[in-house]
């Protein structure tokens, strides 16, 4: 990663964010004060390469737009002002929805975070819209004094504070960026269905890339912790590294796979318990397939329905409808015997007779 | 379909004396949690309340209380070793 890209944006207007593929910077002149460019509502190849990445969570952390006003097809004074993040993928999926709309985005220094993460820390918040309203001279672009924001900004976002504030009206837009041109062709209203979070299996799908990279990068690390073991003479053998291996492959990929593609079809509400679960299920599996004697047996069950426990209560993190105060309770009552469990599973298959 | 988590958890309270009925707390709520009964909000189905804040922080009022936060297990470990508030990701600008 290069040097500059670790500093931190929290001017807002470091040199080092580069504007979005395709997006023209407007010069300096009089009439485009407070403008940061115009956006087009087109999405270029390299905009849906860079959505594929973050979401494989490669450079996340430093997929940014500049802060600040812009324009999308010819807006004038009388055009709408939809508010955003200024990650780049939350905007990009914002300004391809307005084709054919003449628009202004503002975009909050939300640190290169999306929208409802950001409001959930504050981010999106009161302050920086009130900050970038004034910052972006948006009062020289528009007559208008309402702004748009998306709904999941709303736990960031005070409107009636903004209100008081700046003068300006928050209306509360769709959850969603692509329910945005039905929401202005009814005079913005939002259907029901538009304010609810959902979380399909597409959309737990695009939530698991991330996990499952993060799991990888364990894996590699007890991989190689794996393959030193079974080197020392006499005590390892290829058939224990692979069942080994696979074995673990297997719960990680139960905690960051199939809880969430099965989620709502596992009959119990806790995470922990749903990827105890299907882990158990796994561990049962190998131990009959295998016909495993009784201490590997016992270790396979206590090990890998834990790591996939803690792996799929991780998942929580990753959800639209999860609550602090319940993932709290699941770690009061289970992080314990999680660790316990796996730590016991370990020393029993370490111990065991040859896999 | 809709999931719902743990049952009769979440931390929302509404004070109906205070409540005006402006009903901005059921537009932000993205999980159809509140309705209005006889011009006050009242929690529907509390089971399916993430505490993410949105009316408590919108209720012009003040009749709304939530415990809302960061609730990614991951956070909220990492706080509970280094005692302190839920903490996101590896740098303090991050998120889950």
């Amino acid at each position: 990663m290069p040097k500059e890209n670790r500093k931190p944006a929290s001017c807002g207007c470091g040199s080092q964010l580069e504007p979005a593929t395709g997006i023209q910077i407007e010069r300096d002149t009089e009439a485009s004060r407070g403008l940061v460019g115009s956006a087009p509502a087109r999405l270029t190849l390299a905009d849906r390469w860079g959505g594929w990445k973050v979401r494989w969570g490669i450079g996340r952390r430093r997929y940014r737009v500049r802060p600040g006003l812009y324009a999308v097809g010819k807006p004038d004074r009388e055009s709408v002002v939809l508010v955003t993040a200024n990650f780049k993928l939350s905007f990009d999926m914002l300004r391809r929805e307005l084709g054919g709309i003449d628009a202004w985005i503002l975009v909050l220094d939300t640190k290169g975070i999306n929208v409802w993460c950001a409001a959930g820390k504050g981010t999106f918040g009161t302050d920086e819209l009130i900050r970038r309203i004034e910052l972006s001279g948006l009062r020289d672009h528009t007559s208008r004094r309402t702004l748009i924001l998306p709904q999941l900004g709303a736990s960031g976002v005070a409107a009636h504070e903004v209100k008081r504030q700046t003068g300006f009206n928050v209306v509360w837009g769709p959850v969603r960026a692509r329910d945005i041109r039905p929401f202005l062709a009814h005079g913005m209203r939002a259907a029901a269905r538009m304010r609810m979070v959902t979380f399909s299996l597409a959309e737990r799908l695009a939530v698991v890339p991330v996990e499952l990279v993060e799991a990888m990068k364990y894996f590699l690390l007890i991989l190689a912790a794996w393959t030193l073991l079974n080197l020392i003479p006499g005590w390892g053998s290829m058939h224990r590294f692979l069942l080994g291996s696979a074995a673990t492959l297997g719960a990680l990929l139960i905690g960051t796979l199939a809880v969430p593609v099965l989620l709502p079809w596992i009959p119990v509400r806790s995470f922990a318990l749903k990827g105890w679960l299907i882990g158990m299920l796994w561990a049962l599996g190998i131990g009959i397939a295998q016909d495993l004697d009784a201490a590997l047996l016992a270790g396979s069950l206590l090990l890998l329905p834990a790591v996939s426990a803690f792996l799929a209560l991780n998942f929580t993190g990753s959800t639209t409808f999860t609550s602090q105060t319940g993932v709290n309770k699941e770690i009061r009552l289970f992080a314990r015997p999680i660790a316990i469990s796996a730590l016991a599973g370990i020393l029993l298959l370490l111990g065991g007779s040859v896999w | 379909m809709q999931m719902r988590y743990l049952h009769n958890v979440a931390s929302l309270r509404i004070d109906e004396r205070k409540c005006i009925g402006c009903d901005v707390c059921m537009t932000v709520c993205p999980h159809n949690v509140i309705e209005l009964r006889a011009k006050k909000a009242v929690i529907r189905d509390l089971d399916s309340c993430m505490e993410c804040g949105a009316c408590r922080l919108n209720c012009p009022v003040g009749a709304i209380e939530v415990e809302a936060g960061v609730g990614c297990a991951y956070a909220i470990l990492r706080g509970m070793v280094a005692g302190s508030a839920p903490q996101c990701g590896g740098e303090p600008e991050a998120c889950c």
